[in-house]
């Protein structure tokens, strides 16, 4: 599904930042990626999510080399891929259920057909009296359960969560994170950045990926 | 991967009422109401250059029409020739010739009555040597039927002199023709400011909203979905600039006509309406002004759209 090869990447001409990194992703797989703040978590997950080129190395996704990707290639493959951001990147002009719906109507699906759909998905991570409010005024936990609906309501194939539950109670981050383990049971490859020792510990069965010094290191879970 | 992603809390519930589709480019912004301005401003002005260019290309139609169906035979007498003689000749061959509906020739009083402006009244003709004139009105607009009788009368009538007018007519189509190229010029000219100026709020719509763009990409919007929502805010923006300028326009020559109308009697009027025609447009300029102001409408959408699609292909990821 996913595959680094030896991937490197620097900015402009400054140190390597991440190197030799080699690990795939399988399909249905859980994992977590960890390691200390300014490692390289999140630069790592926008390489995954194709929104950066490494400097060395190979990518290949879904099959797919990522160097030889058209744009429209590139297209196909993100509507395969759900991406939670550490910082939301919620359209503020937007209604919530508007963002929640952005990826559907990109695809330019109509709004009656996935209507029931997105309300559904809002009143299930609590969001239903909100749907008409802008980001603006949503909580930060709020803002994180949208744009959480925002990665699921396309069902990926892939999801990349980055600190998907940094800005909510441990309550519902136990359920936010229940509703990343339903996802990955009913066929969904899940990756989620944290640096969250007890939610990697809640999860025993998930592979963890540990960023540090621009390497990778891996631990299988327990029944990875 | 199509089985729903959960199904707790599916308790059936009547679905709110909110917003669900509003425009995924912001639409009221500052850079938004300067390119509404600029685009009223710029309509406004090639409405009225097109306006102006059809009507002097009407009024000329209309003078070389009215010319074209008259030409006038000069009699120039010499001491000590019959003048009343001359031109009763002339009027004579000039009946029988070939396209030519009527005769009429000038009294004595008429050619007076013509010269009293300049020579004052009380004016006696038979102490001048002024010519005699002789109006041919002609079927139809054709000149060539003349040739018969030109030379009818320059073997039979040496002194008569028949002008056609083609020269007059001619001299005023190279000058409406003149002017409608120098409107076309300048509309042309405007279309390109108009352009310029879209060029730039679309360069800077897609700054703005960097982050709108990226997070489009983000999700799985393609290229052509994001530059038709570009396209889409801005031809709101070009539909209002220009129905602002087009309206602003079609006002501007319905009061003009109303003027015109309204002072077609006053002395000065009736010059006006003799040099430029009525100054009104006809049903078929104010459609015109209209369709100015669709192509400006589906011309700002079009052209944001072109940009926003060069600038994407131009981005890496």
């Amino acid at each position: 599904m996913l595959r680094f090869e030896n991937v490197g990447l620097r900015y402009g001409m400054g140190p390597e930042v991440l190197g030799d990194i080699n690990f795939s992703v399988a399909p249905q797989s859980f994992q977590f990626l960890t390691g200390p703040s300014g490692a390289g978590k999140t630069t790592l997950m926008r390489l995954m999510l194709l929104s950066l080129k490494p400097t060395r190395g190979t990518i290949h996704v879904f099959g797919r080399d990522s160097s030889g990707l058209t744009k429209n290639d590139l297209t196909a493959l993100r509507r395969r891929i759900g991406a939670v951001f550490q910082d939301f990147r919620l359209l503020d002009h937007l209604t919530t259920y508007e963002n929640v719906a952005l990826p559907l109507r990109a695809m330019g699906r109509e709004e009656s057909g996935y209507r029931a759909e997105v309300v559904e998905l809002l009143r299930w991570v609590g969001l239903g009296d909100r749907m008409n409010a802008s980001p603006p005024v949503l909580s930060g936990g709020e803002k994180q359960r949208a744009a959480i609906a925002r990665a699921l309501i396309v069902r990926p194939e892939l999801l990349l969560a980055d600190e998907p539950t940094g800005n909510v109670d441990p309550g519902l981050a136990r359920r936010l994170l229940r509703l990343f383990v339903e996802l990955h049971r009913l066929g969904t490859a899940v990756v989620i950045a944290t640096h969250d020792l007890n939610l990697m510990d809640q999860f025993g069965f998930a592979r963890r990926l540990t960023v540090g010094d621009g390497k990778l290191k891996i631990l299988d879970g327990l029944a990875s | 991967m199509n089985e729903p992603i959960a199904e707790p809390m599916l308790a059936v519930e009547p679905e709110p009422a909110f917003e669900t589709h509003a425009p995924l480019i912001p639409g009221d912004s500052v850079a938004g109401r300067a390119l509404i301005v600029v685009i009223a401003i710029m309509t406004f002005l090639a409405c009225l250059t097109a306006g102006a260019a059809l009507l002097v290309a009407d009024a000329s139609q209309a003078w070389r029409s009215d010319v074209l169906r008259d030409a006038t035979i000069q009699v120039k007498p010499r001491a000590g020739d019959d003048v009343d003689g001359l031109v009763a000749k002339t009027v004579a061959i000039a009946g029988k010739a070939v396209g030519i509906e009527s005769v009429h020739a000038l009294t004595n009083a008429e050619s007076e009555k013509l010269l009293e402006p300049w020579l004052g009244a009380g004016l006696d003709l038979s102490e001048l040597p002024v010519p005699r004139l002789i109006l041919l009105k002609l079927r139809g607009r054709r000149g060539d039927d003349l040739t018969a009788l030109r030379k009818a009368l320059a073997s039979a009538v040496p002194e008569a002199d028949l002008d056609d007018h083609r020269v007059w007519a001619s001299r005023l189509g190279a000058m409406a023709g003149a002017v409608v190229t120098l409107a076309a010029a300048l509309f042309a000219l405007m279309i390109v400011a108009m352009g310029t100026a879209i060029g730039f709020a679309t360069r800077g719509a897609m700054a703005g909203n960097r982050e709108i763009v990226e997070v489009l990409h983000l999700v799985g919007a393609s290229d052509a979905f994001i530059a038709g929502e570009f396209q889409t805010h801005f031809r709101r923006l070009g539909f209002r600039g220009a129905t602002i300028g087009g309206l602003a326009a079609i006002a501007f020559f319905a009061i003009a006509a109303f003027l015109s109308f309204w002072s077609a009697h006053s002395p000065g009027g009736a010059e006006m309406a003799a040099m430029f025609g009525s100054f009104a447009l006809p049903l078929s300029g104010y459609l015109a002004l209209v369709v100015v102001c669709a192509a400006v409408t589906l011309l700002t959408g079009f052209l944001s759209r072109a940009i926003v699609m060069r600038h994407l292909r131009s981005l890496s990821r």
